[in-house]
């Protein structure tokens, strides 16, 4: 038995109950978180996969979100409410950027994308500025989540946490019919894999672009409401999971969906285990986790050829 | 020397006879800001021989000005002036060595990744220093006094005025433009300008690719320590905001003003950009929504900065070239 810390500070703290249910608790966090960076990830991946943007203000969206989640949620009183509200709103802001400026930079190198998106998060942010200023908000769990299961004596684990995993796998099969089994999903997959022989086929690429821009927006910020009652809504909020998400597509390589679910449930474990086991070290778990893949495998673990 | 060098000369020489006129003309607040445009274009220019010279689009140029500074600030005694030549050196050497280490894992990747990869490093590096007590923590450091430069007990240099400051800084920015400048133009410049337009061409000419691209990550890396360094004496404060990634993206910015790929574009690059800066910060207090839009304006309608502008107005033939 190795011997209890008495103080924070040591690399590793063992607890007294680390038992199954202690590790239970620690890899539903670690579902539940990699669930919503799957949902983050996926769209980062999907519009650099299909129209070839590496977009940072991709953040903004999951932002907007739970911006959006506190603000409508506190105006009706309802979470769900707010997000039958907030999604279309934010799938239209999606829609807008993508007509107004990411639509000037199909032909342009990855710089000028970077910097452009760099501008936008500052736009973003001044915006989340005026209308919410710097407070950090908190949402509340609607009546019927807000209960816990009791799993030992003492152990219970939240009724919502489960209820956010829930939601994301519903969105996640969604977004699998959505690309495997229809007509839209089968023009993204055309884009994705050859744009100029999809366009001489005659699919409409702008419409096809725009859909696919504001399908990211979309799960940026759906996953940005539906975390906003675990997570507080707060400034920059935007940009920590921009950066997750980024160290995710690092590891696994960009383009690929499945890639992408692989390299959240990853990190999302990595972060939860890293955040009881190693708590002053635990925000540098992600980038230890990236530095050894970079060491190990740097075109990423799913990525075929060097980058 | 042909026409066109003898003429780059003259207005180098003139811009610099301008530059050391300022402390005579302007006042205080303006001269405190060009010794931080002065810093801040050592920065532009380190960040251009990554950009402009060696095609590595690096989103984490700050962190390396941010090991510089705080270098500097932890190096400081807190009850009398520090030494340049002791702590200057040091906060280089801080700046380096971060500079490697990010370095030898980054460029195992290229393109977009390597944007990826290197945004994510600084950022963790702004985690260190906003997290950690040993560093200040999120309210960052003062520094009580400027720099003297001392051998031993005597004092060869006092630089706690204003004006003597902004003359140092300025020494700095002509070095660090002549260094970079001869940089770009020997061996080693033409040998990242071939891996730039093509690596795999140099690979296959038998040039180690890799350690070429390192070699000028932690060149960039190393001027901007010494950047970091002025600008943490310029302000007399070091916080975790120099490490962001707002200010790695500002730096980008300068860079893509002025002209990547030509030195003296992100300098001036460096000195518009921090102009737009304080004249929107004297409109409103939502001044950084408006240099988000100015950015995003200047990427659609200026891509290639003021360089290609001004290519494109008196060398159209070239600019055209250029613009392939």
């Amino acid at each position: 038995m190795p011997p209890p810390a008495k103080k924070r500070g040591r690399l590793f703290i063992w607890h007294k109950h680390m038992e199954l249910s202690f590790y239970l608790i620690q890899a539903l966090n670690g579902v539940q978180y990699g669930f919503l960076l799957f949902l983050v990830a996926s769209g980062l991946t999907l519009v650099f996969g299909v129209m070839g943007i590496i977009n940072l203000a991709h953040g903004s969206f999951y932002m907007i979100g739970a911006y959006l989640a506190y603000w409508l949620s506190a105006m009706t009183g309802n979470l769900f409410i707010a997000v039958l509200l907030g999604l279309p709103l934010s799938i239209a802001i999606g829609f807008a950027v993508e007509r107004f400026c990411i639509s000037f930079l199909y032909a342009r190198d990855h710089l000028e994308q970077v910097l452009l998106t760099y501008g936008l998060i500052l736009i973003f942010n001044e915006g989340q500025r005026i209308l919410w200023g710097n407070d950090v908000y908190g949402v509340a769990i609607p009546n019927w989540l807000s209960g816990s299961i009791t799993l030992t004596d003492t152990q219970s684990y939240p009724v919502y946490r489960l209820f956010i995993s829930f939601a994301c796998i519903a969105v996640a099969v969604g977004l699998y019919f959505l690309i495997h089994k229809t007509r839209l999903g089968m023009t993204i997959r055309a884009g994705a894999s050859n744009r100029e022989m999809a366009q001489a086929l005659g699919i409409d690429i702008n419409n096809l672009f725009a859909a696919v821009f504001a399908l990211g927006a979309g799960l940026a910020a759906f996953s940005g409401m539906i975390a906003a009652p675990v997570e507080a809504v707060y400034p920059g909020i935007g940009e920590n999971i921009l950066v997750v998400s980024l160290v995710i597509v690092v590891i696994v390589g960009i383009g690929s969906i499945r890639g992408a679910f692989a390299g959240a449930m990853m990190i999302g474990l990595a972060d939860a285990f890293g955040k009881t086991l190693a708590p002053d070290y635990a925000s540098f778990i992600v980038y230890g986790v990236m530095a050894a893949v970079l060491v190990w495998r740097p075109q990423g673990i799913f990525g075929g050829s060097p980058q | 020397m042909t026409g066109t060098a003898k003429l780059r000369m003259a207005i180098l020489l003139a811009v610099i006879a301008g530059l050391a006129l300022v402390p005579f003309v302007v006042g205080e607040f303006y001269l405190l800001l060009m010794t931080k445009i002065a810093a801040l274009a050592i920065l532009a220019i380190s960040l251009d021989l990554l950009l402009g010279y060696s095609g590595m689009i690096s989103f984490g140029h700050a962190a390396f000005l941010g090991v510089g500074a705080y270098a500097g600030a932890m190096l400081a005694p807190e009850y009398e002036a520090a030494n340049m030549l002791i702590t200057l050196p040091l906060s280089i050497a801080a700046a380096t060595l971060v500079a490697f280490l990010i370095g030898v894992l980054a460029i195992r990747t290229s393109g977009i990744y390597f944007i990826m990869v290197t945004l994510a490093f600084a950022q963790m590096a702004f985690y260190v220093a906003h997290d950690t007590p040993f560093f200040g923590g999120s309210d960052g450091r003062l520094i009580f006094s400027k720099p003297q430069v001392r051998l031993g007990d005597m004092v060869l240099a006092d630089l706690s005025g204003n004006e003597i400051y902004y003359y140092t800084t300025l020494g700095f920015l002509i070095v660090s433009y002549l260094c970079l400048t001869m940089i770009v133009r020997s061996p080693f410049g033409q040998i990242i300008q071939g891996i730039k337009s093509n690596e795999q061409r140099m690979r296959a000419l038998g040039f180690p690719t890799a350690k070429y691209r390192l070699a000028s990550f932690v060149i960039a890396g190393a001027f901007a320590g010494l950047a970091g360094y002025l600008l943490a004496y310029q302000a007399e404060y070091v916080s975790p905001a120099m490490l962001g990634w707002q200010q790695s993206g500002l730096l980008l910015m300068m860079v893509i003003l002025g002209g990547s790929g030509t030195l003296w574009g992100p300098a001036v690059g460096a000195f518009l950009l921090i102009a737009v800066e304080e004249f929107l910060a004297d409109l409103t207090g939502h001044w950084m929504g408006l240099m988000g839009l100015f950015i995003v304006l200047i990427v659609i309608f200026l891509p290639h900065g003021l360089a290609g502008l001004a290519a494109r107005i008196y060398r159209p033939t070239e600019a055209e070239v250029d613009d392939d």
